[in-house]
């Protein structure tokens, strides 16, 4: 099946964020909804964005009317500190049986979904003393789970396993991310390894894997891609132990925690302000590692292994100090701004970045299926469509030489780093050589480097 | 939140293995996540590729520290306390996944590291042992970190598949559990039950031979007079033995291991990827009776070189 209109929940995550961009570029996919309680922190081209409750009880509405055939439900809080106790409780468990209740199948009201992709977590098997090396996808979790957010993934989880059992005929995709790590992500994880000093377990050096932000992305995006069926682990390939971390992190790793009566002395160091939340404690003592072969059997290749998502982020936390304040906050989802941008007769999307516009439409009617310059040149021109994808892009000079200095600048952060480098180029050969706007240019690219190395 | 961290230890580690050791040992228990997965048999070639700028292998394993013992205690041990005597090192496969089944004795077993140390030394085409160690190893502090780093793998089944069947290694079990090494002195070379036959079972899922090996030696070099319940409890240990040298000499004692003189004998291995039926291992008269008849010969085995041996010390 081929998914044309998609819901992604938990739009405002970086994963959910970083998906929804990757299938804007799609131009076989018609619709793009994203929904979450807080506005999105990535920009976003033609995706809609709806803001809903931690509950999110209006979502049948939102798939009835748009004729979603494929949900993508990132949602689930997989760590404590991401939010409250009571607000994870209900984004995960009110939450998951809510987007359930939209995408299943009613007696007489069929629901348009043909397809659930559910992002859960490896916090699902937990981490216990007679536990496997390797998890595999059909182990079942052998004791009960710890902590208050391993009961949410447990049961969110036994609410999907029922929805698959009463939908046989909905695809059900459940992927279970191992612990994440990236610059742009807030994990338990990376503040625990953030500290100067990392404190462990005496006489415990567990097994710990990762996966890097940008793998996490692209898996969603291979699930939304290919028809998979089932779970799935998704987890970088290698298996560290935790003291080989802290040494690729150039940091000192302290085992002061006792083997016995941890919790206490745990709860006695975040009161000092080290960052050891509860559910890293199992993990911590026994560690846990997945068997991933599963996922890449399905053609997926991870761009990282567990040592070079450690390795990145080593370099993210030398590089924090300088660009504290400076990075990330280039974007901000102003509603009425982003209205105005995708719907405002009084566009013209010549202004817009060279990509796709808005091909949103209502169920039913498909805009001309082409390429990505096709669809842009015909929204743009918003005349006859140009239907050969082979054209030139429209020349630039007209729409880009009547913009100010001051108005490419506002664009520029918006931009990639091919679109960056494209663009300057363009304003050293063609352009009016603006010195303020080179230097603009050059201090983004230089910023995408750091940021890709 | 104190008391749920403690009871990791405490009661969730040793309450299980109470209960469970041997049978998990043994890897015939069908524990809740412990059933190994029917996988395709093309997922193999999805097993990660080497990095070698690491440290550590994914199970655990560090060639630095593994190094480091095997070029000082275990060489001392092997070479000249024990004076291993090493027959029919030729039943151990060159390469593909094996079983390696062995009689287990003495409070800290010196058989597994002298096993691992005879394959390294005597065999024409060295390779590392993976040596399955209880659940309990993996919640004690201090051995949890040192046994994976020399290359102990918790007996589960789900392990003793991938290391035999996907990667291919030579993996050492001892079917008697902790019954094995905590019998008495008095007891000596009368093998315990082979759990539930669950070492068969794995072998069998992973097509992998069985090579059953006869060790003699390791019950007089730590023999163990008697048990003492409260001190267990108190350390928190599987069982707090009295023996020639603990616990008089302290913790150094655990490694006074008195000079006995080791035979080890490897046998003709058991294939086991020829038993015909569509999963032979669902057959559990089948899996007893092979079981039954490896311990049977590791038994005789076992009686022959004992009745053939002059002297406890000198061989």
């Amino acid at each position: 099946m081929i998914s044309k209109r998609i819901l992604i929940t938990g739009l405002s995550t970086y994963w959910g964020g970083r998906l929804a961009q990757a299938l804007e570029q799609d131009p076989e996919i018609e619709t793009i909804i994203g929904i979450d309680r807080t506005p999105p922190k990535l920009a976003l081209d033609r995706t809609e964005f709806v803001q809903v409750s931690d509950a999110h009880s209006l979502i049948r509405r939102i798939v009835d009317a748009a004729e979603i055939d494929t949900i993508v439900d990132t949602r689930l809080v997989v760590d404590s500190i991401v939010t409250t106790r009571a607000r994870a409780h209900e984004n995960n468990v009110i939450g998951t049986m809510n987007v359930l209740a939209a995408a299943g199948a009613l007696v007489g009201h069929g629901s348009p979904v043909r397809k659930l992709i559910f992002k859960s977590s490896a916090r699902y098997y937990g981490a216990e003393q007679d536990d496997p090396a390797f998890f595999t996808e059909d182990m079942r979790r052998p004791h009960p789970p710890r902590t208050a957010i391993e009961r949410d993934i447990c049961e969110a989880e036994a609410s999907v396993r029922d929805f698959r059992h009463k939908n046989p005929g909905t695809s059900v995709c459940v992927l279970r991310f191992a612990n994440a790590l990236g610059p742009d992500l807030r994990t338990s994880w990376q503040s625990y390894l953030g500290m100067h000093v990392v404190p462990a377990i005496l006489g415990f050096d567990p097994r710990v894997q990762f996966i890097h932000e940008d793998d996490m992305a692209n898996c969603l995006e291979h699930a939304v891609r290919y028809d998979l069926d089932g779970v799935f682990n998704c987890a970088a390939d290698g298996v560290l132990a935790l003291s080989e971390v802290v040494d690729l992190l150039g940091k000192t790793l302290a085992p002061v925690l006792p083997p016995w009566g941890t919790g206490l002395a745990a709860a006695a160091l975040r009161r000092a302000g080290a960052a050891i939340s509860d559910e890293l404690l199992p993990q911590l003592r026994f560690g846990r590692a997945l068997d991933n072969r599963r996922f890449k059997a399905t053609g997926f290749r991870y761009q990282h292994t567990t040592r070079e998502t450690v390795l990145r982020l080593r370099e993210q936390q030398k590089l924090e100090p300088i660009l504290r304040g400076a990075a990330g906050g280039s974007y901000r989802y102003e509603s009425a701004v982003e209205e105005f941008l995708r719907f405002s007769p009084s566009v013209r999307h010549a202004n817009l970045r060279p990509q796709l516009g808005p091909t949103n439409s209502a169920p039913g009617s498909r805009p001309v299926p082409g390429s990505r310059t096709a669809v842009a040149q015909t929204t743009g021109d918003g005349s006859e469509p140009v239907a050969a994808p082979t054209l030139p892009r429209r020349p630039a000079e007209t729409a880009y030489g009547s913009l100010t200095a001051r108005e490419i600048l506002a664009l520029l952060p918006s931009l990639g780093p091919a679109d960056l480098q494209a663009l300057r180029d363009h304003e050293a050969l063609h352009g009016q050589q603006r010195t303020s706007v080179l230097r603009a240019i050059d201090r983004l690219l230089s910023g995408h480097e750091t940021s890709a190395r | 939140m104190a008391d749920e961290t403690r009871s990791t230890l405490r009661q969730a580690g040793r309450e299980a293995a109470r209960i469970d050791d041997d049978d998990r040992l043994s890897l015939g228990d069908e524990s809740p996540g412990g059933e190994v997965a029917h996988r395709a048999p093309g997922l193999r070639e999805y097993l990660a590729p080497i990095e070698t700028e690491r440290q550590v292998t994914d199970w655990g394993r560090s060639e630095r520290v593994e190094g480091f013992f095997d070029r000082t205690l275990v060489d001392f041990y092997y070479n000249l306390w024990f004076r291993c005597e090493v027959e029919g090192i030729e039943h151990v496969p060159s390469e593909g996944g094996a079983l390696l089944v062995s009689n287990h004795a003495g409070a800290l077993p010196p058989d597994a590291p002298m096993i691992a140390k005879a394959i390294k030394e005597e065999h024409p085409h060295p390779r590392p042992v993976h040596l399955t160690m209880e659940h309990f190893f993996k919640g004690y502090p201090g051995l949890s970190m040192l046994l994976p780093k020399i290359g102990g793998v918790p007996a589960h089944p789900a392990n003793v598949h991938r290391l035999l069947y996907d990667e291919q290694q030579l993996v050492l079990v001892f079917p008697e559990g902790r019954k094995g090494s905590e019998k008495l002195y008095k007891e000596r070379y009368r093998l315990r039950r082979f759990g539930r036959g669950g070492f068969v079972e794995a072998a069998m899922r992973a097509g992998a031979p069985i090579v059953p090996v006869a060790v003699v030696g390791a019950e007089e070099a730590m023999p163990i007079f008697a048990h003492v319940t409260a001190l267990q409890k108190l350390t928190g240990l599987i069982y707090f033995p009295i023996t020639p040298t603990f616990p008089q000499l302290g913790l150094l004692g655990a490694l006074g291991f008195l000079p006995a003189k080791f035979k080890i004998r490897f046998l003709p291995p058991v294939p086991t990827h020829d038993l015909g039926e569509e999963a032979p291992w669902d057959d559990q008269a089948l899996v007893q009776t092979i079981a039954h008849d490896i311990r049977a010969s590791i038994q005789d085995e076992l009686i022959d070189m004992v009745g053939k041996r002059r002297s406890v010390w000198f061989g």
